[in-house]
């Protein structure tokens, strides 16, 4: 469960913050080119966090009370897969899924 | 029918494949966000005030693991630093326009109208700003109310569903198959791998700080890669 403080001081705070990024160049007029180093970093940043986000609850997820699970990491694996294979989310996202639910159903 | 509206057409026929991905992925939203013990006005303040999908799950995650707020602030605004770029990349083309009109922008800038808007004037690069802007809001009209009207629904879902119906791993399929389509060059890959690797051998660190080492070290290796790569053609 979320903790209610926490949320009211993230809720104000990521919406400026996000609203800030966006606004930043769009809003000043000047237009100036960022340093080739920055945009190279920014490039990745996507892909960067959001593996990270998820790999330490696929390899031990919470609902199995971090026992790694052959069905959450096979359909995670899949997602991967598939997502690299046709570029296409929401492909991934219904391979992953339909691996999942096959695989608790049969074998967890 | 004037420019313009024809502008705003081809925005929304551009942008309408991208509802089959939006549309589920803010009725998760909903779902995820309430059953993390959120309620409805809630969820809705939320993406209504955030409108950033992958970050407001990062943060839902984040804050469910009992992190520090700067670690969950951290992590979710990092989500949404791809957007700097965004901004940089439209801002000479609606320069002219007036500074309110340009801050509404801001605020509707996510990845499918950015998408939509920079393919669109690659097509047609002499369009007047009006009509790039226009372009720009074909998109939004085609994504944002879907966004909004599919969380709401999400959040009614999930109030509905019995917590032992958990969909605890539909967020980090969700989050696999964004990034997946991205991996479209060796250093994205690398910076990806790393991520993986670093996350995991660093997930006892505390607070979850261990996720903005890996983080961070992942972008770097990218852009590093990226620059090696270039200097060695």
């Amino acid at each position: 469960m979320i903790d209610k403080t926490a949320f009211w001081i993230v809720l104000p705070v990521l919406a400026l913050g996000t609203y800030a990024i966006r606004f930043s160049f769009l809003g000043t007029l000047g237009a100036r080119p960022l340093p080739d180093w920055l945009t190279r970093c920014l490039r990745y940043t996507a892909v960067a966090v959001l593996p990270a986000l998820v790999a330490p609850g696929v390899l031990w997820p919470a609902a199995t009370e971090g026992q790694t699970d052959p069905a959450r990491l096979a359909a995670a694996g899949v997602t991967l897969l598939v997502g690299i294979v046709t570029r296409s989310t929401l492909g991934a996202i219904l391979a992953g899924g339909a691996t999942l639910y096959a695989l608790l159903a049969t074998v967890g | 029918m004037t420019p313009t509206a024809k502008a705003f057409l081809r925005g929304l026929i551009a942008a309408s494949p991208m509802t089959v991905v939006v549309g589920p992925f803010a009725v998760l939203f909903g779902v995820v966000a309430t059953e993390a013990g959120l309620n409805v006005a809630e969820t809705m303040l939320f993406t209504i005030s955030v409108f950033a999908g992958a970050s407001q799950f990062a943060a839902l995650q984040t804050m469910q693991e009992n992190a520090p707020v700067i670690v969950v602030l951290a992590t979710a605004l990092a989500v949404n630093l791809r957007m700097v770029m965004y901004s940089v990349t439209l801002a000479p083309h609606f320069g002219t326009l007036p500074l309110r009109s340009r801050a509404l922008m801001a605020y509707f800038l996510v990845d499918q109208s950015f998408a939509t808007t920079v393919a669109e004037i690659d097509r047609k690069p002499d369009m007047t700003a009006a009509e790039k802007r226009a372009v720009f809001y074909g998109a939004v009209v085609a994504v944002a109310p879907l966004w909004f009207a599919a969380s709401f629904a999400g959040a009614m879902i999930g109030r509905a569903l019995p917590p032992e119906y958990a969909l605890d791993f539909a967020l980090p399929i969700t989050f696999l198959a964004m990034v997946a389509p991205m991996l479209r060059s060796l250093p994205h890959l690398v910076a990806a791998g790393m991520s993986i690797a670093l996350s995991l051998l660093l997930a006892g660190m505390p607070y979850g700080t261990g996720l903005l080492v890996a983080a961070s070290v992942a972008m770097a290796a990218g852009a590093g890669l990226e620059r090696w790569l270039e200097a060695r053609r």
